[in-house]
């Protein structure tokens, strides 16, 4: 290949190679490694591939997604992860996190340390972990029996007849410490005077929170949710090793949903359809909150 | 010339590409054999490790300079077949020999992923001694065999002599039909409580245990003709639906889960309730009656984790009755495993080197001995040390004559699947027979590519 530019133009355009020399292999791991997959991925959502029982797979168009949308079992995986999402990440993990985070402003130096330390184990160990410390807790030999009998109160089998609350509280034990440290480093910034100011002024609790407090991390409300939210809605194995979706189909999320249809049933065509309708899902998600994190207070 | 930032870009992304594909290849050593099995999910159970490391001496002795590499893969059988396909799929990672369930291998094979083994078989003169039926149990829709089956099984009723007798039931228990078996069940749970009167494996957890020793066992009992298979039609090739049978067989476990004649719901749906049906719950007398396979006993040997060698005085076996009693009176279901060859191995000769070791006449009854299966060789069956090995044997080797075997086409799995689907529904209540009932006849046209015909 003959260069064909003229001499002065040349060395912009070389020092402008040699700037870009540094990050492309980083641009070719991230094509080869991410798009690549990806781009698969949306290819394979389109196909009848199976893992087993065909010898040939061949191109079926929406086939899939069609599928899907007529599926009862798809649109009830659909409804649990919004139910399980709502629960665990947006009222939960949310929630609980911003509370314990203004309590332990409040709190002595040993108390901040010593909850700290329990809520961020919590969220330190492994889903399968947490998982299994969780099946032991809702069995039906589990701990929360043992303490409602001990209470002489009614106990029942948790994973049995509660299984979405069940794991929904499992993932609020797990994750409500990454929301915790969010709001925790919030508050911190929140400047002294203001607040101050406003118990001066004779503001109570709730309205500081309400009207001060609240406005102000609005920005991190909004970043803590939409991590919370993507993170939940592709939460696998503490379900699994929980309650493997059942009984029945009662606590089959859509990542559960997707692996029963590409690995049990074979179906990886049909699972990776659903897999990128998931990521429709949190797509619409993260939309919701960007609009939230773009309002300027 | 200079590189302009097109070309360079490519040149990176070729250097890459070579750099990724490196992999392929590799660790296919030409002198060592790689075994995938499937090891037991009960830690204390190491029948096939013991018998496969046995084996890897005698090869390893008779092939000097070879070697064998064992892969065992531990999982419930669901995921074992994931595992294995998924493996199967990429030269970089399939073995040389692999244990495949008759009931997925047809599926298998359809999909590629096995070698047909005639050219061996024809050199080898022990496969002369395989019954008939068991040739045909890894014989893809081509002719041509994908694997040498390592013995069969059979299936029927277990039930506890101690718990029987305090119920006031007979200690050589026969049952004539379903409600014979209903009505034993029902008097175990009013005269002896704290025991589970019976079990009958059901749902997705359970796998194809539920569709098998479950629903299968009472399904072609509801057959009138004694060979039809009440699943599938051999003369339109289609998969059966709305048939009546269908309904009355998941009507039977609805009965066992809502007159609470079974285990929990909750520790029927435990996907590891295999294990402690065998490990715990019979063993320590707190089962009734269990519908189950002939392999049990391999759990209880000698050298196994739950030693129980005093079972055959504890325990009493009854064959599954057909659901009223009708001809032929009993029913039994029929399957194995098979050592096959996957079509992308590195080393196939070897591989099948190791199978003819396996199978000598010595190495194959010490098999069917340690892992409680029924003989699918002549000479196995017929030498008496083989039927005086073990107590049960005997029965179950009688059962073979009014046997099934399952329609294992391509669509089987996905078949079985939507049974154990059905069944879980009825069992935990979440549905009525009738709707289980449509569902399974919804699935089956999915999964079939419509190929269903109403009976």
């Amino acid at each position: 290949m003959v260069v064909k530019e003229s001499g002065h133009s040349r060395a912009p355009r070389l020092r402008g190679l040699s700037r870009a020399l540094p990050v492309t292999p980083a641009l070719v791991i991230l094509v080869l490694f991410l798009a690549g997959p990806i781009a698969y991925c949306v290819y394979l959502a389109f196909t009848d591939l199976q893992l087993t029982g065909q010898a040939e797979s061949s191109f079926t168009g929406f086939d899939n997604f069609r599928t899907a949308f007529e599926d009862d079992a798809f649109l009830n995986a659909v409804w649990l992860t919004l139910v399980f999402t709502f629960l665990s990440s947006i009222v939960g993990q949310n929630t609980l996190g911003l509370a314990l985070a203004a309590l332990m402003q409040r709190a002595s130096k040993p108390i901040r340390t010593l909850t700290g330390g329990i809520v961020v184990t919590a969220w330190v160990l492994p889903e399968v972990v947490a998982g299994f410390l969780l099946y032991a807790f809702f069995r039906r030999e589990g701990t929360l029996n043992a303490i409602l009998d001990w209470l002489h109160l009614p106990s029942q089998n948790w994973l049995f007849t509660l299984p979405i609350l069940a794991v929904s509280f499992a993932n609020v034990w797990r994750g409500t410490a990454f929301s915790m440290l969010v709001y925790s480093a919030a508050l911190n910034e929140i400047p002294k005077e203001i607040t101050e100011a406003a118990e001066v002024d004779g503001a109570g609790g709730w309205r500081r929170m309400w009207h001060i407090t609240l406005p102000m991390i609005r920005r991190s409300i909004g970043t803590n949710l939409m991590l919370n939210t993507l993170q939940t809605l592709s939460v696998f194995g503490l379900i699994w090793v929980m309650t493997r979706g059942g009984p029945g189909n009662r606590s089959q999320t859509l990542p559960l949903f997707m692996y029963e249809q590409a690995f049990q049933k074979s179906m990886i065509g049909y699972g990776t359809a659903v897999a990128l309708l998931l990521l429709v899902v949190g797509s619409l998600f993260s939309l919701v909150y960007l609009r939230l994190l773009r309002t300027e207070v | 010339m200079r590189p302009t930032p097109a070309p360079l870009l490519l040149a990176t992304l070729l250097t890459a590409t070579a750099l990724t594909a490196c992999g392929s290849g590799a660790g296919s050593d030409p002198d060592t054999v790689e075994i995938s099995y499937k090891q037991s999910t009960d830690n204390s159970v190491r029948v096939m490790d013991t018998y496969l490391a046995d084996i890897k001496k005698q090869f390893e002795k008779a092939n000097p300079g070879k070697k064998v590499k064992l892969v065992p893969i531990k999982a419930p059988d669901s995921e074992y077949y994931t595992k294995l396909q998924q493996m199967l799929r990429s030269p970089k990672t399939a073995p040389d020999l692999v244990y495949e369930d008759t009931f997925l291998i047809n599926s298998d094979i359809t999909s590629g992923y096995l070698k047909p083994l005639d050219p061996y078989l024809d050199k080898w003169d022990d496969w002369g001694h395989f019954i008939d039926t068991a040739k045909s149990a890894a014989q893809a829709e081509d002719g041509k065999t994908y694997g040498v089956p390592d013995g069969t099984d059979t299936r029927g009723l277990w039930f506890d002599k101690g718990i029987f007798k305090r119920a006031g039931l007979p200690a050589d228990w026969q049952p004539k039909t379903w409600d014979d078996i209903l009505d034993a069940a029902r008097t175990i749970k009013e005269k002896v409580p704290g025991v589970t009167p019976m079990n009958v494996y059901t749902g997705k957890p359970a796998g194809e245990a539920a569709t098998m020793q479950g629903f299968e066992m009472l399904l072609y009992g509801t057959a009138t003709g004694a060979t039809e298979s009440p699943l599938y039609d051999t003369a339109s090739k289609k998969w059966i639906t709305g048939s009546q049978g269908f309904k009355d067989s998941l009507e039977f476990v609805e009965t066992v889960f809502k007159e609470k004649l079974g285990p929990d719901v909750s520790d029927a749906l435990d996907p590891n309730f295999a294990t402690s049906v065998r490990g715990e719950l019979l063993p320590e007398g707190k089962l009734g009656i269990n519908l189950d396979g002939s392999w049990l006993p391999q759990d209880w040997l000698k050298g196994s984790g739950h030693e129980w060698p005093e079972w055959s005085e504890k325990l009493g076996l009854a064959y599954m009755p057909t659901q009223a009693g009708q001809s032929p009176g009993k029913v039994s279901m029929s399957g194995g495993w098979t050592w096959a060859v996957p079509s992308k191995a590195a080393n196939p000769d070897l591989a099948f080197e190791f199978v003819k070791i396996m199978q000598t006449k010595a190495n194959a009854q010490k098999w069917y001995i340690a892992n409680s299966g029924i003989a699918v060789r002549t000479d196995v069956a017929e030498d008496p040390a083989y039927v005086k090995a073990q107590p049960g044997l005997d029965f179950f080797t009688g059962l073979v004559a009014n046997t099934h075997y399952r329609p294992a086409y391509p669509a089987y799995p996905k078949v079985s699947t939507a049974i154990q689907e059905a069944m879980e529904g009825v069992t935990t209540g979440d549905s009525s027979v009738a709707e289980a009932a449509k569902a399974y006849d919804e699935e089956l046209k999915s999964v079939t590519d419509n190929q269903v015909i109403k009976k």
